[in-house]
């Protein structure tokens, strides 16, 4: 049975598999008539303009079983070596938990454990905005079909220092899984998260996945999607961010995989003099497709947003960047930056830029900027004088082009961390 | 600015706030249907060609959506049923003043137009609703064989030349208000410039919508053969009525193998029409297409001057200066379409909200496969001066492959407060000194304009910034 046409049998039966409480899968059977009540998106839709409409039938999808070896998937869940806690989730089952390394008063429990033991704190931050840059529909099958996840919550004043990492791995063809990661900072807490997206086998797979996160006032985040499902799978990542006053986040998408990926991030800037930085990586080559919808939503005065995307595109890849800033009528003062850069290594690829602004107030400093441009030959002949061969050459190239957006994150030991699984990715020797 | 500002703004259209009463000898009456358009044909003695073009345009019109799936929603006050499609005194327009019938000739001499003529135009063609009163062309403009002359005119007299490109740059089908056009088009201009000759002098067109609840139509095609240069204006208002008024044209260009033409819009309506105008030129090789274009009125203005980039070398440039002040809405922009390698582009575009206006700018540059050297420079810079104005910019780019190069940049910003400080401190009014600020932000796009344009450009704003700051 496809993923889109029946209802989770587990869900509609209540069976003893489904551990969420009852007023949840009341939700879920909402959401499920949601999901059916809301058409496929067509190309007039805006939030679609430029879209491959192909890539997003779902009707092969199926729900996911358990994975048959999970000793050897948590084998190859290794990372960073320096951490705080670590979950892994195959298939949507939750099949390793260490959480030695956390500060007393955290909270880092699967999303059903959440909503049944504390179950206000997960009503007020699981998928509480509206999904407004496109993906409403797969956004309510993420929530209809939703069978775990995480659940990250730092109490007030609490600083973890070293990095929570999450996986999430997919095993099966035409499998589907519905990733989750809810992450809530009190007030003046500190955190890092790494989640981690992968494919078992080199197969073709579905995934929706969501993420959360909730910044009290003064908080601070540094939150990592590395996304590298394998090349034949269909991705989307939606994300909603909410930030408080003087809170900062800093998020940043890594998608070094996957055939269709179709991200949405959407950040709430809602006190005052908050921050938001929203970062991306974007090595596309093969037939790939990154469609990327932002938005920068600024409520309160003097807050900051800060966007940088970066995208190279090698082969015959297509990448579609639509980005909104808006300044609501009553955040004066605002500052707000947006800026995608397309590096075409290819004949082949395109890229689509609509960076766009809608500003309601005054005394506000709004720029965005597009550029598409290619490789500087300058820098390849000074690198090929060197001796260093022209493919290794451009690849260099590339890799110091994404450099740039990994210095934006304000943690080194992450930056060097994100920078070894990139130039593993680009084949390079460290 | 964070002081709350009561805007007290009206633009100033004392020059074209008037209007005498008319009797039209022609009247096609009060909505739209084929009995319209067989009306219209009638009375423009259409060849049968023609005709079947507006039919094939109204099923059109009845087929496309209202694009207000991305645009502003205030198109749906568009009431078709209620505006008249073509009126007027009469088709053959004038070759002199003397000739023009008193009541409209005393309308365009307080606009100024034949004085205008006198002093620095090549040809003149004024529109006075449906049909050109007025056509003329200097002697020595015309005997270098330069045709200058209304679109009906065209269509009929020199068949060869317009069949080959009317409706080719601008489908009928291109868009909802271009498929209307092209089923009640009427008057606008028909230019063709033989290869070589450069036409040193503009030639200017005038719009005049007289009548109330009137559409007007004009269809424009310029033509500008191997190597010609060709500088064209346009300017336009209208009194000011209680109901809306529909002003929807069509103009294409062509230039040809190294030709140049430039097309100049000072648009002034006043604040009750709705301004939505589909303009897009082909350039072929080495050719240039620039569009000036300044809109000040209009309630609603949808516009964005496109260029087809067709040829090898070619060049595409559009400089947009738009003021939206007080319930208005100025929805600009460019498209640039690049079809051949080492085409370049250029788009600067620079807008004013104030009071409650609104301004956005709408973008589309599009790199297509397979071309090499191909570059677009696009800049907008907007200007919010009270905390009720507003302003959107949505770019498109899309760029296939590599060896071309694309930047787009866009800021917002408000004048600032040090500013308007330094200059009272040296005894200038607030107003005086934030008019300053504002002219001094659009000045270098100013400077494209004609002198006598930019003159009354400046004019313009300052007016305009009259009492916007309390």
């Amino acid at each position: 049975m496809s993923i889109s046409t029946s209802f989770p049998a587990e869900i509609a039966t209540s069976s003893t598999l489904n551990h969420w409480p009852e007023w949840f899968r009341k939700d879920q059977q909402e959401a499920w008539e949601i999901f059916q009540s809301l058409r496929q998106p067509k190309r007039t839709d805006e939030p679609w303009r430029f879209a491959n409409l192909k890539a997003i039938d779902l009707s092969d999808f199926h729900a996911a079983v358990p994975v048959q070896d999970a000793a050897s998937l948590i084998t190859r869940s290794s990372a960073h070596t320096s951490l705080a806690a670590k979950l892994i989730f195959a298939n949507e089952v939750l099949i390793h938990n260490d959480q030695a390394g956390l500060p007393a008063g955290v909270l880092l429990l699967p999303l059903e454990e959440a909503a049944k033991n504390h179950e206000e704190l997960f009503r007020k931050s699981f998928m509480t905005s509206e999904v407004r840059l496109g993906s409403k529909k797969f956004a309510a099958l993420h929530r209809a079909h939703l069978r775990s996840g995480a659940f990250v919550y730092v109490p007030q004043g609490v600083v973890i220092e070293k990095p929570i990492e999450i996986w999430h791995w997919v095993e099966g063809e035409n499998t589907t899984i519905f990733p989750h990661t809810l992450i809530v900072l009190g007030e003046g807490a500190s955190a890092t998260v790494i989640d981690h997206f992968v494919s078992s086998r080199e197969e073709r797979s579905l995934a929706i996945a969501v993420n959360d996160l909730t910044l009290g006032t003064n908080a601070k985040l540094h939150y990592v999607g590395v996304q590298d499902w394998s090349d034949k799978a269909t991705a989307f990542h939606i994300n909603t961010t909410e930030v408080e006053k003087q809170a900062v986040s800093t998020a940043l998408q890594m998608n070094l995989g996957g055939a269709y990926i179709r991200g949405e991030s959407d950040s709430h800037l809602l006190g005052e003099e908050s921050r938001s930085v929203m970062l991306s990586i974007n090595p596309a080559s093969g037939t790939r497709e990154i469609d990327q919808r932002t938005f920068q939503d600024h409520f309160a005065p003097r807050a900051t947003s800060d966007l940088l995307y970066h995208n190279a595109l090698a082969d015959s890849s297509r990448t579609i960047f639509a980005g909104l800033i808006k300044v609501e009528e009553a955040a004066h003062e605002t500052d707000a930056y947006q800026k995608v850069r397309n590096l075409m290594l290819s004949d082949e690829a395109e890229a689509n830029s609509m960076p766009g602004l809608e500003i309601l107030a005054d005394n506000v400093r709004c720029t965005h900027g597009a550029t598409s441009g290619e490789l500087n030959e300058d820098e390849l002949f000074y690198m090929m004088a060197r001796g260093i061969p022209p493919k290794q050459a451009a690849q260099l190239i590339v890799r110091g082009f994404f450099g740039t957006v990994l210095e934006r994150l304000e943690n080194e030991d992450l930056q060097a961390h994100l920078g070894e699984i990139l130039d593993r990715k680009l084949n390079l020797n460290v | 600015m964070t002081t709350e500002t009561k805007p007290d703004i009206d633009i100033d259209r004392s020059v074209g706030d008037f209007r005498y009463e008319m009797d039209y000898a022609f009247d096609a009456g009060i909505g739209l249907n084929e009995a319209t358009i067989d009306y219209i044909s009638d009375v423009k003695g259409d060849p049968d060609w023609v005709r079947e073009f507006r039919k094939e345009g109204y099923r059109k019109f009845l087929e496309k959506p209202m694009p207000t799936h991305w645009a502003t929603k205030d198109l749906e006050n568009i009431v078709f049923e209620n505006i008249r499609y073509y009126l007027s005194q009469g088709q053959v327009p004038k070759r002199t003043w003397d000739e023009v019938p008193d009541d409209i000739k005393k309308t365009f001499e307080r606009l100024g137009i034949p004085e205008q003529e006198r002093k620095f135009l090549a040809g003149v063609e004024a529109q006075f609703d449906s049909e050109a009163a007025y056509s003329n062309i200097k002697a020595a403009v015309g005997e270098q064989g330069v045709i200058f002359v209304g679109s009906t005119e065209g269509l009929k007299e020199h068949p060869e030349i317009f069949k080959k490109w009317f409706g080719k740059v601008i489908p009928s089908g291109d868009n909802k208000f271009s498929a209307l056009n092209s089923a009640v088009f009427s008057g606008g201009s028909f230019i063709y410039v033989p290869p070589g000759v450069k036409v040193k002098h503009p030639l200017q067109a005038y719009f005049r919508i007289n009548a109330q609840n009137f559409g007007q139509f004009e269809r424009t095609l310029i033509i500008a053969d191997e190597g010609a240069e060709l500088t064209y204006m346009e300017g336009c208002t209208a009194p000011k009525f209680e109901t809306a008024t529909l002003h929807s044209a069509v103009v294409e260009l062509v230039a040809m193998k190294g030709a140049k033409i430039q097309y100049i819009t000072v648009q002034n309506w006043s604040s009750n029409v709705f301004n939505l105008v589909t303009k897009r030129g082909i350039a072929h090789e080495d050719a240039e297409v620039k569009w000036i274009d300044c809109n000040i009125g209009s309630r609603l203005t949808m516009k964005y001057p496109g260029v087809v980039m067709k040829g090898k070398g070619a060049r595409g440039e559009v400089v947009s200066i738009a003021l939206a002040g007080d319930g208005q809405h100025q929805d600009t922009g460019a498209k640039m379409i690049h079809a051949a390698d080492n085409t370049t582009s250029n788009i600067i575009s620079k807008s004013i909200s104030l009071g409650s206006g609104r301004s956005t700018y709408r973008g589309m540059v599009h790199v297509p496969k397979h071309l090499k050297g191909c570059k677009n420079n696009t800049e907008c810079d907007a200007l919010l001066i009270n905390s009720h104005s507003r302003t959107d910019t949505y770019p498109a780019i899309s760029v296939r492959g590599q060896g071309n190069a694309v930047q787009h940049e866009a800021s917002v910003s408000q004048i600032s407060a040090e500013q308007i400080f330094y200059m009272q401190q040296r005894g200038l009014s607030e107003a005086a000194a934030m008019s300053l600020a504002v002219n001094g932000f659009v000045n270098d796009l100013v400077q494209q304009f004609p002198m006598e344009y930019s003159v009354e450009l400046k004019r313009l704003i300052d007016l305009e910034m009259e009492g916007s700051v309390g």
